[in-house]
């Protein structure tokens, strides 16, 4: 009897098939296989680069450059040096990225509201926007707004597309009037900061004025109001000194003002029409994900149409838009590497391709401009994690 | 007794059926509504009139060079006298027919897939995927069975586009898997080591792997060892779509009930047997739609191999278009290399579509 209450013997398991044995091996293997893998890359690098004469490390930065950029917005000429190359490169990536994200969201909404719009003909041409754009590789639609369109189309500086007299447009660029403001802007600046921590609280205040006494507050137009208010009343309070450099022809050229060069103009240009076709989709499958059943129920509230948008359907449906279009506006900021076939100066077109051809640093320069577009990524991608998990749905 | 006769039937209201009704109901239901319709016509009237006029009516479509455009419309004469240039680069015109046994091949390897009734898709798949990729490679890289060897720079045209996307996806697919299997471990130095593999690739742009594939990768290899720069581009094509398709698969397996886990253990099968004949076969069945919008995306990027300098159909096109015979012709050039790509991802995406509503078959959760 007591020999059938022991616990049943477990017969004795050869190691190797052992469950934690059999973990614990398998990993170490992959481990060495893994180190010996980039040892041997990292070996075989240092060999080829003493071998034909590369000096290895970040000194090469320091150096003086030598070779001018077509457009810079921080200051630069050929005697500053590679290190500045790589800031002018990231800063000129940056300023199409933010320029194209914000037209492709425009253009991406409208498109994306009107395919889903009850008149036929406005919801074809949307559909056909959509499916024309986005089967057409980027890299020819670059070329096409570049080569076939920007530059062919637009007229010579002696016969500039001019508005009043300020704005010029012609196969050298756009040109803007630019002004000059004295060291009082900082103060506009800083009331500019003040309005929108202001509408911070005005928002969070009306929100709980309305969680506890059903009132509504017309945040939206108060908030329109403080940003555009509070600045303009402290420029004209502080009488901000202001000189406006006009553009004007000079010989052959446009001289004075803010030069918009027309790789820039093409560069956003596609990018923005190629990411809103992707945006007009997810746009359209966020607004169709949320039932109908939750407009029925607005109604049924008593709440009136641009009601039912604004508080019932619009915030459902920025739930299922925002991760989807988080990853376009990143493939967007990827997407701009292409500037550097039409030969716009961004980060790939400097760093990775004249300063790489003039020092030959490949592995440094490589591993810098890699570097910088993972970590925009990650960042940008950790952040919307976060937003995302604090606007999900709480269920219980 | 006067018996009842009912009246015929009327005719529904004419506002409200008919043309006229369905006029009224989806073009001028509303003021605003008929005003986007009044502007929406006009804006065709003023776009797509003339460019139809342009590429079609008033277009000269033969001739040896630009002389031959002279109605003021579209010159379609370089595309219809450089199409074999367009097509297979500098393939020589003798060994064309090798490229186009491979056409062929490709096309009686997947038409039968859009067949419900055919009966052996899957042996069909599994030679698209194995067997059609290395006899393609024999034959167009020549040297073996008395072919004329072929080096890859002749290589180019629409034919290295579609290759390049192809070999991408093909050989992407068993690292994606893989990684994806990984990426899901237990175990943590190789889910950490899929992890990290998989977020570079997809954090860096396509044009940056192609960079560091032409410049480093001859760094990387012990000396004396060599790619060709079409090997080079590829071993970059392939890391970058590997990582891309790691996510797409990771997407099927998560979308497995845990049930069919418990199942396959229940049953006895070790981790390699129930992932091979239970979790991927119904993972990579689900994941067939996305594995297509992945290959549309590849194939819109092979034309970035042009920045590294090699000859595929947008390459080929601004050869011709900036060459002297046919110098300024980059509108119709662009128009043309659009409407290839815009004919082979505007079916896939359909294709893939339809493939979705019929694999949707309740599994999700």
């Amino acid at each position: 009897m007591s020999e059938r209450l022991n616990t049943p013997q477990v017969p004795k398991t050869a190691i190797w098939n052992d469950p934690t044995f059999r973990a614990i091996a398998i990993q170490v293997l992959a481990s060495i296989a893994i180190i010996w893998f980039f040892w041997t890359i990292f070996d075989n690098t240092l060999t080829n680069m003493s071998s034909r004469g590369i000096t290895t490390g970040f000194g090469f930065l320091n150096n003086t450059a030598g070779f001018g950029i077509l457009m810079s917005l921080i200051d630069y000429d050929e005697t500053y040096t590679y290190g500045r190359t790589f800031y002018v490169g990231l800063l000129n990536t940056l300023l199409v990225s933010f320029l194209a994200i914000v037209c492709a969201t425009v253009i991406g909404f409208i498109i994306g509201v009107a395919r889903l719009s009850k008149n036929w003909l406005i919801s074809k041409m949307a559909a056909v926007y959509v499916e024309s754009i986005r089967n057409v590789p980027l890299l020819l639609q670059i070329f096409f707004w570049n080569f076939a369109v920007i530059q062919p189309l637009l007229p010579s500086p002696k016969q500039s597309f001019a508005l009043a007299d300020m704005f010029f447009l012609n196969n050298r660029g756009a040109y803007l009037p630019k002004p000059h403001f004295d060291d009082r802007i900082w103060l506009v600046v800083i009331a500019i900061f003040a309005a929108i921590v202001a509408i911070v609280y005005v928002t969070k205040w009306a929100r709980r004025r309305q969680e506890s006494t059903g009132q509504p507050f017309h945040t939206f137009w108060a908030g329109l109001g403080i940003l555009l208010g509070l600045p303009l009343a402290t420029y004209f309070l502080s009488g901000v000194q202001v000189t406006v450099d006009y553009p004007a022809l000079q010989g052959f050229n446009m001289r004075g003002g803010t030069e918009v060069i027309p790789e820039l103009l093409s560069l956003t240009l596609a990018l923005a029409t190629y990411t809103a076709s992707f945006i007009a989709e997810i746009v359209r499958a966020g607004i169709q994900g949320v039932s109908y059943g939750q407009t029925e129920a607005a109604r049924a509230l008593g709440l009136r149409h641009a009601y039912t948008l604004r508080l019932v359907v619009i915030p459902q449906a920025m739930r299922i838009i925002i991760p989807p279009l988080t990853g376009q506006y990143l493939n967007l900021m990827k997407n701009s590497s292409l500037a550097t076939a039409i030969g716009y100066p961004d980060l790939v077109g400097v760093f990775m391709g004249t300063t790489l051809n003039q020092t030959g640093q490949a592995v440094e320069i490589v591993g810098m401009t890699m570097a910088v577009y993972l970590a925009i990524s990650l960042i940008i991608s950790a952040f919307m994690n976060w937003w995302n998990k604090h606007m999900a749905l709480v269920e219980r | 007794m006067n018996e009842f006769k009912p009246l015929p039937n009327l005719p529904p209201p004419v506002a409200t059926a008919g043309v006229i009704g369905w006029l009224r109901a989806n073009l001028f239901p509303s003021p605003f509504s008929a005003l986007l319709t009044v502007l929406g016509i006009y804006f065709l009237y003023i776009t797509l009139v003339p460019f139809l006029d342009w590429a079609v009516f008033s277009a000269d479509w033969f001739g040896t060079d630009k002389s031959a455009c002279i109605s003021g419309g579209a010159c379609w004469a370089f595309v219809t006298s450089r199409i074999d240039f367009f097509i297979y680069g500098f393939f020589p015109t003798s060994e064309v027919w090798r490229i186009n046994i491979c056409f062929a091949l490709f096309v009686i390897s997947f038409a039968p897939q859009f067949f419900d009734a055919f009966p052996y898709k899957k042996n069909l798949g599994i030679f698209s995927l194995t067997v059609f990729p290395a006899i393609s490679y024999v034959l167009i890289s020549g040297g073996w069975f008395g072919l004329v060897e072929v080096s890859t720079e002749k290589w180019g045209g629409l034919s290295l586009t579609l290759m390049l996307a192809y070999v991408g996806i093909v050989a992407a697919l068993p690292f994606g898997v893989v990684l994806a299997l990984g990426r899901r471990s237990q175990l943590p130095v190789i889910r950490t080591f899929c992890i990290l593999f998989i977020e570079w690739w997809r954090g860096v742009p396509l044009i940056s792997v192609l960079f560091m594939s032409s410049v480093m990768l001859p760094l990387f290899l012990p000396e004396g060892m060599n790619f060709d720069k079409l090997l080079r581009a590829l071993i970059g094509i392939i890391m970058f779509q590997s990582a891309y398709m790691a996510e797409v698969v990771r997407g099927g397996l998560q979308a497995i009930p845990r049930g069919q886990h418990e199942a396959a253990d229940a049953l006895g099968l070790g981790y390699w047997k129930s992932m091979l004949l239970v979790i991927l076969p119904q993972a990579l069945k689900l994941v067939i739609p996305g594995i297509v919008n992945t290959f549309i995306a590849l194939f819109k990027d092979t034309t970035l191999v042009l920045i590294i300098g090699l000859f595929e159909v947008l390459a080929s096109v601004e050869a011709v278009v900036r060459g002297a015979q046919w110098r300024g012709l980059t509108f119709e050039g662009y128009v043309f290399v659009g409407l290839c790509f815009w004919v082979f991802c505007f079916g896939m995406s359909r294709y893939s579509q339809k493939l979705e509503r019929k694999l949707n078959t309740g599994h999700k959760r």
